[in-house]
């Protein structure tokens, strides 16, 4: 086991991770669980009951002020102002080329007033983006320290988190956020997730984030760690930056095409557009696997010998028990039921080109 | 962390176990907490012929892949049918129903030069240091 390093960021979970057994490392600069008691038993949780996840790793930022949704608007490819008060999008941060700087969500918590929720690894990056396209009115706060974000996923999470808040969220509809209450604190509830299942994401005030850990452990979640996550969401066909997505990577190339707004304006539009009506050149594609080989980042997607992919990201998914993975493909050889190969290490190993999706029950 | 006395240890985790000429093979219980969930195992038919630190395998867990390598020279007699079936197996009970290969050995007394227990031990705790 690594052992800890003082430099890295720790969540106000970090000390109840290790206590309840859970392998920790290093993960975009935080001290991060990657399992408990393993990530097969943890995704399967996920599946059929609930799981609880630490992600208080990820980037909150609140923006505040009269021009907040006009700012973000010209920095996402999403239309913010579709949002009404208590809705989320899932959107895109782009540069001048139309590469994606981040994938986000953006929650309206009022008209003056947006959540900006960003990944672990370019929250830094982020934050100087959007800080230097801010109009002097318009304020970034940046919460990460002194709350916390968990996790509760899985088709029995909203009845377990219902009744911990004795509060009804079955009525709060998917991609919205209300204000909650538990155990006399305020906690912010998103029906939003990353593992294909219904749940709800928390976010609440530091001090009370391991009681509210503890809670909703006894109440019957199982904690995972960031190998579950990782498994759920390539079932789920879930982009991850860094295998998915980069500053490279047009949106449209990555089957993202539904959160860029044809309508508005916003920074590498043109070019998003561009790619949109000529085509994208590669594609994301899914792929199932022969075998029980895990396709892994950057093997080669070939066609009778001939280099025509690269795998993004790779998993044994334990709900088809079959090898699933992604892949970017080069347009003329992503259609869905075309046969390709993977070359796992100097082996071709057959695989079929399906949809992302493998499971999803959102 | 379980290593069991009786048995002798290569630096790239297997651990051996010999009775008479025969040698039995498997990963350790270190290498499969490290590797996590296995997914995966490829093993050699019987019949083949090993050099001292050949490769004869991968294993492949969610996390990473990992060659096995044979810290003696042999014959193959025997691969485990069971954990191709319940690669479960090699998680669980690493030293027991985990079992990757059997080979036949070519010199017996080859297994003194391999760690013992106590050896495997400072060497797994200088790579935790390291």
């Amino acid at each position: 086991m690594a052992t800890q390093d003082s430099g890295l960021q720790r969540t106000p979970l970090a000390e109840i991770h290790p206590q309840m057994g859970a392998r920790m490392v290093e993960f975009a600069g935080w001290w991060m669980p990657v399992q408990y008691g393993g990530i097969i038993q943890e995704a399967r949780a996920v599946r059929e009951g609930v799981g609880l996840f630490d992600i208080s790793h990820m980037g909150r930022f609140h923006l505040r002020g009269a021009e907040a949704i006009p700012a973000l608007e010209t920095l996402t490819t999403n239309d913010v102002s579709a949002l009404t008060d208590g809705a989320a999008q899932y959107s895109l941060l782009t540069n001048p080329h139309g590469g994606v700087i981040d994938d986000i969500i953006v929650y309206r918590l009022s008209s003056d007033h947006l959540l900006v929720v960003v990944n672990a690894a370019n929250a830094d990056k982020d934050k100087g983006w959007i800080q230097q396209h801010l109009p002097p009115s318009v304020t970034l706060e940046d919460a990460t320290a002194q709350t916390a974000m968990i996790a509760v996923q899985g088709p029995k999470a909203i009845e377990l988190v219902s009744r911990l808040f004795a509060q009804n969220l079955a009525e709060l509809p998917r991609f919205h956020v209300t204000s909650g209450r538990w155990s006399g604190y305020p906690v912010l509830v998103a029906r939003t997730g990353y593992t294909g299942e219904d749940g709800v994401e928390l976010i609440i005030d530091a001090s009370a984030a391991g009681l509210l850990w503890n809670a909703l452990h006894k109440a019957g979640a199982v904690p995972c760690g960031l190998g579950a996550r990782d498994m759920l969401r390539i079932e789920a066909g879930y982009p991850l930056y860094g295998h998915e997505l980069n500053e490279h990577i047009n949106p449209i190339e990555a089957g993202l095409g539904w959160v860029v707004s044809k309508s508005k304006e916003f920074i590498g539009a043109d070019v998003i557009r561009r790619v949109r009506e000529q085509g994208a050149a590669r594609k994301l594609v899914g792929l199932e696997l022969q075998g029980r080989m895990v396709a892994r980042q950057g093997y080669p997607v070939q066609v009778n010998g001939q280099t025509v992919g690269e795998i993004t990201s790779g998993t044994f998914s334990p709900t088809l028990q079959k090898s699933i993975a992604m892949a970017f493909v080069n347009s003329e050889y992503a259609r869905t039921g075309s046969e390709v190969q993977v070359n796992m290490r100097g082996k071709p190993v057959p695989a079929r080109i399906v949809s992302r999706r493998f499971v999803h029950h959102v | 962390m379980n290593i069991p006395n009786d048995l002798r240890y290569s630096k790239t985790d297997e651990w051996v176990r010999v009775e008479g000429d025969i040698a039995t093979i498997g990963i350790t219980d270190y290498a499969q907490s490290e590797l996590g969930d296995i997914v995966y195992v490829e093993l050699p038919e019987a019949g083949r012929v090993l050099q001292t630190g050949e490769m004869f395998g991968t294993v492949e867990s969610v996390k990473a892949v990992a060659d096995l390598y044979s810290p003696v020279a042999g014959e193959v007699v025997e691969s485990n049918p069971a954990v191709t079936e319940r690669y479960e197996l090699l998680n669980e009970d690493p030293y027991g129903q985990g079992w990757l290969i059997k080979v036949q050995l070519a010199d017996p007394t080859q297994v003194e030069n391999l760690l013992t227990a106590e050896q495997y031990a400072a060497y797994i705790e200088e790579r935790r240091k390291a």
